[in-house]
C-alpha cells in the first residue's frame, strides 16, 4: 500500500503540547504532516470516547500530548489522563485496534524537538500498519 | 373506543423478556381489557404467515425484543415494522445488542466454528455445519443467514420508542403500557423509564469521595452493607447507567452491571464508564496504576457488556 497517507488525530494541551508544535514549526523542524492537531486545555479534557469517536469517523492513529508529570497547569489533568489511557489502552486490543495506533505521551513547551520524534513515530508505525477500518462488511442491510 | 392490536416479538434474545412482560403481574388483566394480543410467538399460534396477511399499520403497538443476529430476526423487524403503526424496542437486546450483542468480538465463522467444531465436549466427526439450504428427498430445508454482526433493532429499521433493561424492571413496562393505554406518548425516539439520572440516584448506599486502590471481583469481598460498592473496589456501574430501574442489585448486594444503557445524553456507554473507573483510581505512577489496573480482568467485556452493536466502536476488527 504505496499510497496511503496515515490520517493521525492529536489532541494537544494548550499550555505544553500545542506550544511544543508551535515550537516545533517555529524552528523549522521537518516533521510528518499526517497529523490533524486539536487544541485542548488539558490533556485530563480527553475523554476515551474522543478517542473511539476519532477512529469510528476514520483516523488511522490517534495521539494525545500533555504537559510532563508534575507540569499540569491543572495540577492533576494529566494523571487523570495517564490512568484512563492506560485503561483505554488495555481494552482496544479486544476491539482489534492494533496498539502502535494510540500513544499518550508528554511534549513540553520547549519540547519542539520532541514532539517531531513523536509525530514521526507514530506516522510510521502507522502506515506499515495500514489503513483501520471499523465496519466490517455486515450482511443486515 | 375499539382495543389496541397488539404484537410481541422475540429475535436474538433469552427469553427474559418475556417473562418481564408477565412481572407485571394482575395488570396484565387491565392490559387485556384494552388491548387484544395479535401476535406472540411466545404464547400464542400465529404464524408469520399471518402476519404478512395482516394490512399495513393495522397493528397499534408492536413490543420487539431481542437483537438482529440473523436474517429472520431481521425479516421479522421489517415485516413487524410494517404492519406496526407504532414500533418498541423492548429491552436491552433491542435497544443496544445486549448480551447477543457480544459475539461482535468474533464473526460467523468463529463462533460456528467454535460451537459445531472444536468444543471439547462436541462429538462432530462429519463435521456438520448449518447451511441455509439443504436438499432431502422430500424438498429443499432452509434456516436462516447468521450474520457477522449483531445489530440493534434501530440499526434495521425505524424505532418509535426504547424500554431498557435486562430484562426491564416491573415498573418501567408498566410506565410504557400506561402510556400506551392513555395515549398520552412522549415525544418519538424517547428512552421511557422513571426519571433518574443514574443508576446511584436510586441507590441508597452512602456515598463519599470516591479512591480506589484495588479492584475486586464479587465473589472476593463480602461488601459492607452500607456503602457505595464501588468505593469497596467493586465494579458498579451505577454511576454510568441510566437510572429508573430502582437499583435492585446494589440493593441484593451484586454490583450494576449497566443494563439501563447510557444515562441521558451519553453515546457510547463503556468508555464513558471506563472514563469514570479510571479517573478514581488513587495512584499516579505508572506501575501502581498498572497493578490496579490488573483487577480489571475484561474491561472490553465488561464495559460493554450490553452495548457493543451500539458503541462507536461497534464490533471487534477481526484480521483475515
Ligand atoms: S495543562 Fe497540559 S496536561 Fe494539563
Amino acid at each position: 500500500m504505496t499510497d496511503f497517507e496515515p490520517k493521525i488525530v492529536a489532541f494537544l494541551c494548550n499550555w505544553c503540547s500545542y506550544r511544543g508544535a508551535d515550537l516545533a514549526g517555529t524552528s523549522r523542524i521537518k516533521c510528518a504532516p499526517n497529523v490533524r492537531p486539536i487544541r485542548v486545555m488539558c490533556s485530563g479534557r480527553v475523554e476515551p470516547a474522543f478517542i473511539l469517536r476519532a477512529f469510528e469517523l476514520g483516523a488511522d492513529g490517534v495521539l494525545v500530548l500533555g504537559c510532563h508529570p508534575g507540569d499540569c497547569h491543572y495540577a492533576e489533568g494529566n494523571y487523570k489522563a495517564l490512568r484512563r489511557m492506560m485503561l483505554l489502552k488495555k481494552m482496544l486490543p479486544q476491539l482489534g485496534i492494533e496498539e502502535d495506533r494510540f500513544r499518550l505521551d508528554w511534549v513540553s513547551a520547549s519540547e519542539g524537538d520532541k514532539f517531531a520524534t513523536v509525530v514521526n513515530d507514530i506516522t510510521e508505525k502507522v502506515r506499515a500498519l495500514g489503513p483501520f477500518k471499523t465496519k466490517e462488511e455486515t450482511k443486515v442491510a | 373506543m375499539p382495543k389496541l392490536q397488539v404484537a410481541l416479538y422475540w429475535a436474538a434474545s433469552c427469553g427474559g423478556c418475556e417473562i418481564a412482560t408477565l412481572a407485571i403481574g394482575d395488570k396484565i388483566l387491565k392490559l387485556a381489557e384494552v388491548a387484544d394480543i395479535v401476535f406472540w410467538p411466545v404464547a400464542i399460534d400465529a404464524k408469520y404467515a399471518d402476519v404478512e396477511k395482516m394490512t399495513d399499520k393495522s397493528i397499534d403497538v408492536c413490543l420487539f425484543n431481542g437483537a438482529i443476529r440473523n436474517s429472520e430476526n431481521e425479516h421479522l423487524a421489517k415485516l413487524l415494522r410494517q404492519k406496526s403503526k407504532i414500533m418498541i424496542a423492548y429491552g436491552s437486546c433491542a435497544v443496544e445488542g445486549c448480551i447477543p450483542g457480544l459475539a461482535n468480538f468474533f464473526n460467523a465463522s468463529m463462533i460456528l466454528d467454535n460451537t459445531y467444531l472444536d468444543t471439547a465436549s462436541t462429538d462432530n466427526a462429519g463435521k456438520t455445519i448449518p447451511q441455509t439450504k439443504v436438499s432431502i428427498p422430500e424438498g429443499e430445508l432452509d434456516l436462516p443467514e447468521f450474520y457477522n454482526t449483531v445489530k440493534t433493532l434501530a440499526q434495521t429499521v425505524d424505532v418509535d420508542y426504547f424500554i431498557p433493561g435486562c430484562p426491564p424492571e416491573e415498573r418501567t413496562t408498566w410506565l410504557a403500557l400506561e402510556a400506551l393505554i392513555s395515549g398520552k406518548l412522549p415525544p418519538k425516539g424517547t428512552v421511557i423509564a422513571h426519571p433518574a439520572q443514574a443508576v446511584c440516584n436510586d441507590c441508597p448506599r452512602v456515598k463519599h469521595e470516591k479512591k480506589i486502590k484495588a479492584f475486586h471481583r464479587p465473589y472476593e469481598i463480602i461488601p459492607e452493607p452500607d456503602k457505595c460498592l464501588l468505593e469497596q473496589g467493586l465494579l458498579c456501574y451505577g454511576v454510568a447507567t441510566r437510572g429508573g430501574c430502582g437499583a435492585p442489585c446494589p440493593q441484593a448486594n451484586m454490583p450494576c452491571t449497566g443494563c439501563y444503557g447510557p444515562v441521558e445524553g451519553v453515546r457510547d456507554q463503556g468508555s464513558h464508564f471506563l472514563t469514570a473507573l479510571a479517573s478514581i483510581i488513587d495512584a499516579t505512577e505508572p506501575e501502581e496504576i498498572e497493578k490496579i489496573l490488573d483487577g480489571i480482568v475484561d474491561p472490553a467485556g465488561t464495559f460493554y457488556r450490553y452495548s457493543l452493536p451500539d458503541a462507536m466502536i461497534n464490533r471487534a476488527r477481526i484480521k483475515p
